[in-house]
């Protein structure tokens, strides 16, 4: 469903992306690891449409996307939930959460996506007239990723959402993941806390320096001795 | 006689925030410093002027007319120039649109000296000379009837900002324009209509000070000013409160000129432009 070919990609005289080749089908849940700098931010923005990349293709559903306007990369059913999760903080929950309906495809279904997110966060539902930036951090995720439910997403794209957030929330946050995909959801996942992301995933590619290092199963790559040594180390412990 | 000083202030107040607010959106939400916003309050001035003059409208009557051509002007203006500015990167918009609304403010004024002459015009009206009496206050009736109407502008830009669609996708742009990108909102349209809306409050400006004072081919770089001033004040953010910075520049003012003496009145401003910038650099109502 997405294919994505010899991509190149960088900031300025920065190449960040060499030759990347990945795939997700439909229903996938794909786990993308690596370490910091590695370039996973940088992949996801160049699916998202934020930045062009220098070569290479993606291509989802047949259609190039490297040539779409980042607005209708979400109409086309991609949504990409960002690092930071860059909510709108002036604005109460539900602003937020109707402004993630904004494609046309997606405000028919505007009610009904609402209850979804009200139903997979119950928390959320309660605060709906509070200002985002009034949440905790795990609260905000629960709107991050409701804001980019609320685009009818085929594929979700997720960068690290349980950076800076309560354990408890985590768990919760990786519970409604697997909810959202039982419903057909492909999901992509950028993802620090790597045992929880290979437990959750089918598949996972590992990142190195901008170059794809190793890809398999997840169970496999939890059990490969470099990726342990390299991603779950000490760590594991406390992942 | 302060206090009498003190309600004028308030009066032009209001003309402040409103030339403001249109400098205020399209700073907030474009990052785009369009210093020719105030030639745009001008040549706004002058359409009202023609209007009343030809038309035989009233000068408040000719909002009607003024407005939907300033949002008209404002779509063509970012077409075929600000199109191009919002494609850089933030800092670079800033300076490149300095450069063409300097760029603009020269052609615009030389362009209405060329058209109508370097007099100082206003629109007489039947009521012109109107005064409310209050006690021992004189309020004249026309620039009573200004800040009102600024005042209902900046309510109704509220309310297209707090509740229509695209008002809350321009909020989103202007609080995060990529964020805003990743929830499907076309930010190339947010601007369009953020500087059209900012174009139709300068036309709207420009009437109210054609009516209520005067307007000539140069009176654009004050006006550039005074909004300039006020959006430091009130800060980014909230039109409400960048129409009550107005109100508290038009009365600081009168009070400096009331203390000090006329020439006094412009340095008021400035002095607060850069206090403001030193102690609360986001503004009185800044987010």
């Amino acid at each position: 469903m997405l294919e994505i070919r010899d991509l190149d990609a960088g900031y300025g005289d920065v190449r960040v992306l060499s030759g990347v080749s990945l795939s997700i089908g439909p229903g996938e849940i794909v786990a993308l690891l690596g370490p910091n700098g590695s370039g996973k931010s940088t992949l996801l923005t160049a699916i998202a449409g934020l930045l062009r990349p220098r070569a290479g293709s993606i291509r989802w559903q047949g259609e190039d996307l490297t040539a779409l306007r980042p607005h209708l990369v979400v109409e086309r059913g991609l949504a990409l939930v960002p690092e930071g999760r860059r909510l709108f903080g002036s604005m109460t929950v539900e602003e937020n959460l109707e402004l993630g309906a904004f494609a046309a495809r997606a405000r028919r279904e505007q009610a009904a996506g609402l209850e979804r997110v009200y139903a997979l966060f119950p928390d959320l539902r309660g605060r709906r007239r509070q200002l985002v930036r009034s949440l905790s951090g795990g609260q905000q995720q629960m709107v991050a990723v409701g804001r980019a439910l609320m685009a009818r997403p085929t594929l979700l794209m997720l960068d690290e959402p349980s950076l800076g957030i309560a354990p408890r929330l985590v768990a919760s946050i990786f519970e409604a993941l697997a909810d959202i995909n039982r419903a057909g959801v492909g999901i992509f996942l950028v993802e620090q806390n790597v045992q929880a992301a290979l437990t959750l995933a089918h598949r996972a590619y590992v990142l190195e320096s901008g170059r794809i290092a190793a890809h398999g199963p997840a169970a496999d790559l939890l059990r490969d001795p470099h990726v342990r040594r390299a991603y779950l180390g000490p760590l594991a412990v406390h992942g | 006689m302060l206090a009498q000083q003190l309600v004028l202030g308030l009066l032009i107040g209001g003309l402040y925030g409103l030339a403001a607010a249109g400098l205020s959106l399209v700073f907030g939400v474009m990052k785009v410093l369009d210093v020719a916003h105030g030639e745009l309050i001008m040549l706004g001035g002058y359409a009202a002027f023609w209007a009343v003059a030809i038309f035989g409208l009233d000068p408040f009557g000719s909002l009607a007319l003024v407005i939907p051509l300033s949002l008209l002007f404002g779509v063509v203006l970012y077409l075929v120039l600000f199109s191009f500015v919002v494609r850089a990167d933030e800092e670079t918009r800033v300076k490149n649109s300095l450069l063409i609304g300097f760029g603009l403010a020269l052609a615009f004024h030389a362009l209405a000296v060329r058209l109508w002459t370097a007099d100082e015009r206003s629109i007489v009206t039947p009521y012109g000379g109107s005064v409310i009496l209050v006690g021992d206050l004189a309020i004249p009736v026309v620039r009573l009837l200004s800040l009102l109407v600024a005042f209902l502008l900046i309510g109704g830009l509220h309310l297209l900002l707090a509740r229509w669609r695209w008002g809350k996708a321009i909020r989103a742009t202007a609080e995060d324009w990529q964020a805003a990108l990743l929830t499907g909102i076309d930010v190339r349209r947010a601007y369009l209509l953020a500087f059209a809306l900012g174009t139709g409050l300068a036309g709207a400006a420009g009437t109210l000070v054609s009516v209520g004072y005067s307007i000539s081919p140069s009176i654009g770089l004050e006006w550039t000013l005074k909004a300039l001033i006020v959006v430091v004040l009130a800060g980014l953010g909230s039109m409400l409160g960048t129409f009550v910075g107005g109100l508290v520049l038009g009365v600081a003012e009168a009070a400096s000129a009331a203390a000090f003496g006329g020439p006094y009145r412009e340095v008021v401003g400035l002095v607060i432009f850069v206090v403001v910038l030193i102690a609360r650099p986001r503004g009185l109502f800044g987010r």
